[in-house]
């Protein structure tokens, strides 16, 4: 009873619950959005009730409505009341609604921190795991930070639930805060072994989607996950595994070796149709790891294909799909394997399903020959007829032109064929390849020089019909063959044979109706054409009236085009015209004008390949980064934005080659554009409405697809007596090679086979051996693209720079340190957000010192300075392909026994985590437990090492004492070395040299201090090396940490590692003063030093920035620290140690920033300024060049400049102004300073001096 | 990872959205209604697996879709997921669904949108997966409705339809085991329900002014 009466309160109380929206929604199917605009009114009201439960009830509905598409946001702090309830029930609501309607730019998930901590260490297991779900659909890098040490913990939780949903979680929080992988990785190792299969399988997930991105990194836990493949009898962990490894064997061919057995078993014994497929596909991507060589996998690629066949031979449509598309992996490395099934797939492109036929015809791409292009092509082509939507249309288009192009045109005996069906694909309605085929048709009549007199005749046809292509609109695509059509008449003119008709019909009115760039060359080529019939009739000296005629046409018909709107074609027509014009005259005067008229034109156009420019290698001595004048201040914004311009064309470029694929324009939409364009071309005067016939057309047909456009088109006009079609060709074809056959019957030892060969201009001739004796029908020299003498064989694309994984491209192979070596806290410490070791965004200022660093008087320091950073990316770039070197170079060796190994050795720096791999690799029986085979073999060596190190050390601290001279022996010794090494080794003492001066010189700290020699590894190798690490301290003032308060100096760190191990473990730390500190994450005591996010491996170096708090800068400073690290050789590791002085100038507390001169007369005329002034004598370099110095060393901008008198600006990062009038006259500089701290002015002049005073 | 779930029915209704990278509702409803159009013109016959979802993330990513009775289960995930094994998980899923709701139907999908969101979140996880068992989903879920009961005891009745108790689990379906792979992984019927019992009232109530496919349940499959 009583609850009844409470049940009705309640109900009462509730104006609608969700269900109730529902239902009303439904009944209101005509005003849905009016009572949807009066419930979400209502909801608002109850969002103002203090109730939980009923604005829990209102969120619950609003969740529904964001569902709908109805914007919620205005509710998120709603949402947060909801989710901070302390009952599950709303809780559970306010959650889902969370993760339903937050992102990032929420403002209130940053109240919402507290509240997910407190959820997530509560004792109820689900108010965490509600709290890990909504986390893991709008966790923000603010949020990952603050919780990354929660979320920690309770990977570690008790409840295998909670255990799983953190590890899940974390892959989200690695993404967001990248530092955090680091310290959180180790355990997320041991979860892969976690007792309950949910963790594992949660692990194993989140290590894949890890390792996906960044596949070297994780090549180190292969054994694991090879024991756990071995072991595990959960399918989606298996699936998983499997889909990992496929990723890590191109990185490691021997693993690939050890993987194929085990995955073969599997294929054989699983009966998991998603298992054998990743099994196939991970053995198929061994297979191409492996692909050079190794004949005796061939029974994999057999068993491979011969599975991928009952797959495809299903009758399941998925099976067949993903087989074809298995299919086509293989393709790539092993076409012969693939081609004898191509009677299935050939089948499968009459399939019914379209994603299969797109497979299909990916297929068909590997599997043609000479033999059966025209075949194939032929069948492609009554599918292009027959394909209805436009996508499956166009996508058939780029096939046919990808497969006859294909490498150089291999395959194509008759290029009048090609042409032909060229010709024969502009009449496709509504493409948007257009473009495409154009490109073919210059392509081939450029290169081709055989057929260009046949493609000359083909594309005057094509001009002469060009209403047909045009005839409804200038959005088609289609007419951009026009282009290549106008191009290739006028440029090969001398190939026609009715110059004058092609001409007439270059200069019909009609033209002025296509795309502005094509009008240009029609206009262009007209000219060309102009200039042949002139040379044409100037051999007949008894008709000249012809040739009077054809200006006289120009004449007439130019000035259609001088009116057009496109400035190019009006520029080019005006040109043309008038020198028709005066052609006129001449050619009334009976002047001879054919020989110059043609000089207009002549000389060979030759085809440059796409990357030509790009592939120019730099003359020697050539910096393009060196300025040529001297760089104007101030134009940062102006270079950046020429940079991404030309960019911009870059990329333009290329997607020009590429085919823009995905853009799908549904039926709906087509009418809709159709609509539109009717209704403008009705408005527009200048076009010129369509030929009645076609308007006919028009009118009844339903959607553009539908015009019956084929029937109507070329086929008539274009059927000029001795222009076969292509399907003539088969024909002719298969005539001409059955004769062929009957001649070479006749004279088979004779010289005919030997010139087929030769016309076969093939690089590399994959195709059956069977095709050996089909002959080209045309001996054709194909003319190869252009590319500049020692053109760079380089094929770098370039990665994605917003890609949020590339920050989590971290070696993870430190985590051994973690494991042996006692280390501390480092699960608990996480670096400060700004110490990302990968620079994501740069602050304009930064990038300007780069630039700026060439007008420094030692030029020289300055090239050099660019030689090393060139060379340290070089080595990076070249760092990954090195280490594949090495271990391939491994895999070929013979398995050899542990202790010859460790002797022969070469010295390659291998970390012991990559040496337990090398050795897990090498084993060729599969160990039970690969690890504790590994861990035995490696202690021998650490001992050996150790005793290594004893007599070693002693020299090591002489050297200490004496780092100049151990420098400078050290550079003899590597004289050896590659040049680039000693240029970079002498560029390091030279720095040693004036380390003092530079310091202050650039406005930066710079210390260089040898390390001293920890090379264990010498003995080993026979060779001593001296290590010394570079500290190279680089002060840049954040502006954004100056922005919000004030006081934060950044100061980044480039760490070299110069010997020939690994350093790792970095720990940076300062001895804090009271002035300046060293920001700390949160929970760090004051004295506890800074892990450095990265490790060195040898001849690497790396940036690392760390953020000082600064109170006062008036004064400048300097601050004691220590590096600490672990330098790591194969066999041992020691505990080394670096004292530095951090020296902060007052100008690193400048910020440069440019200011109005208005502003700064303001400023001036404020008063509150005090100044100062500065005399400098003796100084002999041009007024630009002080001014760039002062510019570049003290952070300041040039307000003004008039002769040889400058006003700057600059701002320190609390916000003091500083102003300098500098003038200048006969070796005397004076400096007229003005600032509202006297203090920090009086500083600043006192450095600027002792710039000036070193140079 | 996968990059969002959709279930819209075969009028293009969505039913149930999650996105597991932000968009604005505007772009989530383009997605919803491109994905429909995508998806609604295939035949019954063809292969379950669509390229070209140009709205989500590029062309990197899969539609893997499975049509049931009145609604379209949709997954858009990237290349690192198993094609098949999205299929068996969306089968778990619907199967999860129908012994949660007892014969599950799109009426039970429309009411109790956030019934499925809980399930779905025991199953998925911010675009991972969490759970492939299905006795282990529905123990989860189980235990957590108990616990809002118990918390809730005097509220009830709002939640009167909402019985997640499982009577017969073991019924009809043998449970399924992840990563099996084929075609016509249930055997599961047509259920008329003739038989209902009486606190499944309102559902048949809802059922009767509908549209008439609305009587099939979800897993009816063509054997």
């Amino acid at each position: 009873m009583a609850l009844k009466i409470v049940k009705g309160s309640i109900d009462r109380m509730f104006d609608k619950n969700l269900q109730d929206l529902v239902r009303g929604i439904r009944n209101h199917k005509e005003d849905e959005a009016k009572y949807i605009s009066t419930c979400i009114d209502e909801i608002k009201q109850e969002l103002k009730q203090d109730n939980i439960a009923v604005k829990a009830n209102a969120v619950c509905k609003l969740t529904y409505l964001q569902m709908l598409g109805y914007d919620v946001s205005w509710a998120a702090f709603n949402i947060v009341e909801v989710m901070s309830s302390s009952k599950f029930t709303y809780k559970r609501i306010g959650y889902l609604a969370a993760s339903q309607c937050f992102h990032e730019s929420t403002d209130v998930i940053m109240l919402t921190t507290n509240q997910i901590r407190k959820d997530l260490s509560s004792p109820n297991q689900y108010d965490t795991g509600v709290a890990l779900t909504g986390l893991s659909c709008f966790v923000t890098p603010d949020l990952a930070r603050d919780l990354a040490n929660d979320i920690m913990t309770l990977m570690s939780h008790t409840k295998p639930y909670i255990r799983k949903k953190a590890v899940l979680i974390m892959y989200k929080v690695f993404l967001k805060y990248p530092e955090s992988l680091r310290p959180a990785f180790p355990r997320l190792k041991e979860k892969l072994e976690d007792p309950d299969p949910g963790v594992q399988s949660a692990a194993v997930n989140v290590i894949c989607e890890l390792a996906r991105r960044n596949p070297k990194n994780y090549l180190s836990l292969a054994p694991l996950f090879f024991k756990l493949m071995t072991s595990s009898t959960n399918n989606w962990v298996l699936i998983k595994i499997i889909k990992l490894f496929g990723a890590l064997t191109p990185l490691e061919p021997r693993l690939g070796k050890k993987l194929i057995e085990p995955l073969t078993n599997l294929i054989h014994s699983t009966s998991a149709m998603s298992l054998l497929y990743e099994c196939v596909n991970t053995v198929i991507a061994v297979l191409i790891s492996l692909s050079s060589g190794m004949p005796n996998h061939s029974a994999s690629i057999q068993l491979c294909v011969q599975k991928l066949r009952i797959l495809i031979e299903d009758s399941d449509q998925n099976l067949k799909y993903l087989g074809l598309l298995a299919m086509s992996k293989i393709l790539k490395t092993h076409p012969k394997s693939v081609q004898s099934h191509k009677d299935l797939i050939l089948q499968c492109l009459d399939d019914k399903d379209e994603s299969i036929r797109l497979r299909a015809l990916d297929l068909l791409y590997g599997m043609v020959s000479k033999k059966n292009l025209m075949e194939i092509v032929k069948k492609l082509m009554l599918h292009v007829d027959k394909a209805e939507g436009t996508t499956y249309r166009d996508e058939l288009l780029t096939k046919i032109i990808d497969i006859c192009s294909q490498s150089n045109y291999q395959y194509i005996t008759n290029f009048e064929w090609y042409i032909s069906i060229l010709v024969e694909l502009t009449r496709l309605e509504g493409t948007r390849h257009g473009h495409l085929i154009a490109s073919q048709m210059l392509d081939v009549a450029i290169r081709v020089k055989a057929i260009r007199a046949f493609a000359v005749a083909q594309m005057a046809t094509l001009l002469d019909n060009a209403h047909l292509l045009t005839g409804n609109t200038q959005r088609n695509g289609i007419c951009e063959v026009l282009y290549a059509a106008a191009w290739i008449c006028g440029e090969f003119s001398e190939h026609l044979e009715e110059p004058m008709a092609t001409l007439e019909a270059m200069l019909r009115p009609k033209v002025a109706t296509l795309p502005g760039h094509i009008q240009a060359v029609y206009v262009q080529n007209a000219a060309k054409l102009f200039a042949t019939v002139l040379r044409g009739q100037e051999g007949v000296p008894a008709d000249s009236t012809v040739a009077q005629e054809t200006s006289q046409l120009l004449i007439d018909r130019l000035p259609l085009f001088v009116q057009s709107s496109n400035l190019e074609v009006q520029e080019r027509a005006s040109c043309i015209l008038q020198l028709v014009k005066y052609i006129q005259k001449l050619q009334q005067k009976d002047v001879e004008v054919a020989e110059e008229v043609t000089a207009l034109f002549a000389g060979e156009l030759n085809p440059v390949a796409p990357k030509a420019q790009k592939k120019v290698p730099v003359p020697e001595g050539l910096d393009l980064d060196v300025w040529i004048n001297e760089p104007p201040s101030g134009s940062e914004s102006e270079d950046e934005g020429r940079k991404s311009k030309g960019k911009a064309v870059f990329a333009k470029e290329e997607s020009r080659h590429t085919k823009p694929r995905y853009t799908e324009v549904d039926e709906k939409e087509l009418a809709k554009r159709r609509e539109v364009r009717k209704a403008e071309q009705a408005n527009n005067p200048f076009y010129i409405k369509a030929s009645p016939s076609s308007q006919k057309v028009y009118q009844d047909g339903v959607g553009v697809e539908h015009i019956p456009v084929v029937q109507i088109d070329l086929s008539v006009p274009l059927k000029v007596p001795g222009m076969p079609m292509s399907d003539q060709y088969v024909k002719l074809e298969e005539e001409r090679r059955e004769r062929n056959k009957a001649d070479k019957k006749k004279k088979k030892d004779k010289k005919k086979r030997e010139k087929g060969e030769k016309g076969r201009r093939r690089r590399g001739d994959s195709g059956p051996e069977s095709e050996e004796d089909i002959t080209p029908a045309h001996m054709v020299d194909i003319v190869t693209e252009e590319m500049p003498e020692n053109a760079l064989p380089s094929d770098d694309d370039d990665k994605d720079p917003n890609d949020p994984h590339k920050a989590l491209n971290i070696d993870l192979d430190n985590l051994l340190a973690a494991s042996r070596r006692p280390l501390a806290d480092s699960e608990k410490k996480l670096p400060v957000r700004s110490h990302r070791p990968d620079e994501v965004l740069k602050s304009p200022m930064e990038d300007r010192q780069v630039v700026e660093v060439v007008p420094e008087p030692k030029k020289k320091t300055g090239k050099e300075k660019k030689d090393r950073k060139k060379s340290k990316e070089k080595k990076k770039k070249h760092k990954q392909e090195e280490e594949g070197d090495l271990m391939g170079a491994g895999s070929e060796e013979p398995v050899q026994p542990e202790e010859t190994k460790e002797v022969a050795a070469p010295p390659p720096a291998s970390t012991p985590e990559a040496s337990d791999l090398d050795f897990w690799l090498s084993n060729a029986p599969v160990p039970s437990n690969p690890q504790a085979a590994a861990a035995p073999a490696s202690t021998p060596r650490t001992a050996s090492g150790m005793a290594a190190v004893a007599p070693d050390s002693e020299p090591e601290e002489a050297k200490d004492t004496e780092p100049e001279e151990t420098k400078s022996s050290t550079h003899k010794k590597k004289k050896q070395k590659k040049e680039k090494e000693k240029k970079k080794k002498k560029h390091h003492h030279n720095h040693s040299d004036g380390a003092g001066d530079e310091s202050v010189q650039n406005g930066t700290v710079e210390e260089e201090e040898p390390l001293p020699p920890m090379s264990n590894y010498a003995l080993l190798a026979e060779n001593s090396y001296i290590k010394m690490m570079k500290q190279d301290a680089d002060k840049v003032c954040d502006i954004q940490g100056n922005l919000q308060d004030g006081s934060q100096v950044v100061v980044s760190v480039i760490f070299e590692n110069k010997c020939d191990s690994f350093i790792k473990s970095m720990e940076f730390n300062v001895l804090d003063s009271l002035n300046s500190k060293l920001q700390r994450p949160d929970g760090a005591g004051p004295h506890d030093g800074l892990i450095v996010p990265f490790q060195l491996p040898p001849g690497i170096s790396n940036e690392a920035r760390f953020i000082f708090s600064v109170q006062n800068i008036v004064m400048p400073q300097k601050l004691k620290g220590t590096l600490t690290f672990i330098v790591k050789t194969d066999d041992s590791s020691t505990h080394e140690k670096l004292d530095f002085k951090l020296h902060f100038t007052c100008t690193s507390y400048l910020i440069t920033t440019p200011c109005y001169s208005d502003a700064y007369s303001k400023l001036l005329e404020s008063g509150d300024l005090k100044g100062c002034s500065l005399k400098l004598e003796g100084v002999n370099q041009p007024f630009h060049h002080l001014l760039a110095r002062i510019c570049f060393h003290h952070h300041f901008s040039v307000v003004e400049r008039i002769d040889s008198c400058a006003s700057m600006y600059s701002r320190s990062i609390q916000g003091h102004h500083m102003c300098l009038l500098v003038k200048t006259a006969d070796q005397t500089v004076s400096i007229d300073a003005k600032c509202d701290e006297p203090g920090l002015l009086g500083n600043v002049l006192d450095e600027i001096k002792l710039t000036f005073s070193q140079c | 990872m996968i990059k969002a779930i959709l279930i819209f029915n075969n009028h293009g209704k969505p039913r149930l959205s999650k996105f597991y990278e932000h968009y604005s509702e505007d772009t989530e409803q383009q997605i919803i209604r491109e994905t429909f159009h995508l998806v609604s013109k295939r035949d019954e016959n063809v292969c379950n697996f669509l390229e070209g979802g140009m709205l989500i993330g590029g062309s990197e990513n899969k539609l893997i879709y499975r049509h049931y009775a009145t609604l379209y289960f949709v997954f858009c995930v990237d290349s690192s997921e198993s094609e098949l094994g999205i299929l068996d998980l969306i089968q778990v899923f619907v199967e999860t669904l129908d012994k949660c709701f007892e014969n599950v139907c799109e009426l039970d999908l429309i009411f109790h949108v956030d019934k499925v969101h809980n399930i779905l979140a025991e199953m998925v996880m911010g675009g991972m997966v969490l759970e492939t068992n299905m006795n282990e989903i529905i123990t989860q879920v189980d235990a957590q409705n108990k616990m809002e009961k118990s918390e809730f005891f005097p509220f009830f009745s709002l939640y009167r339809h909402l019985s997640f108790s499982l009577p017969g689990r073991t019924g009809r379906h043998s449970p399924q085991e992840f990563g099996w792979y084929c075609r016509c992984t249930c055997s599961c019927c047509i259920c008329r329900k003739e038989h209902e019992p009486s606190r499944n009232a309102q559902k048949h109530q809802h059922r009767r002014h509908q549209h008439k496919s609305a009587k099939l349940t979800l897993l009816q499959i063509a054997a």
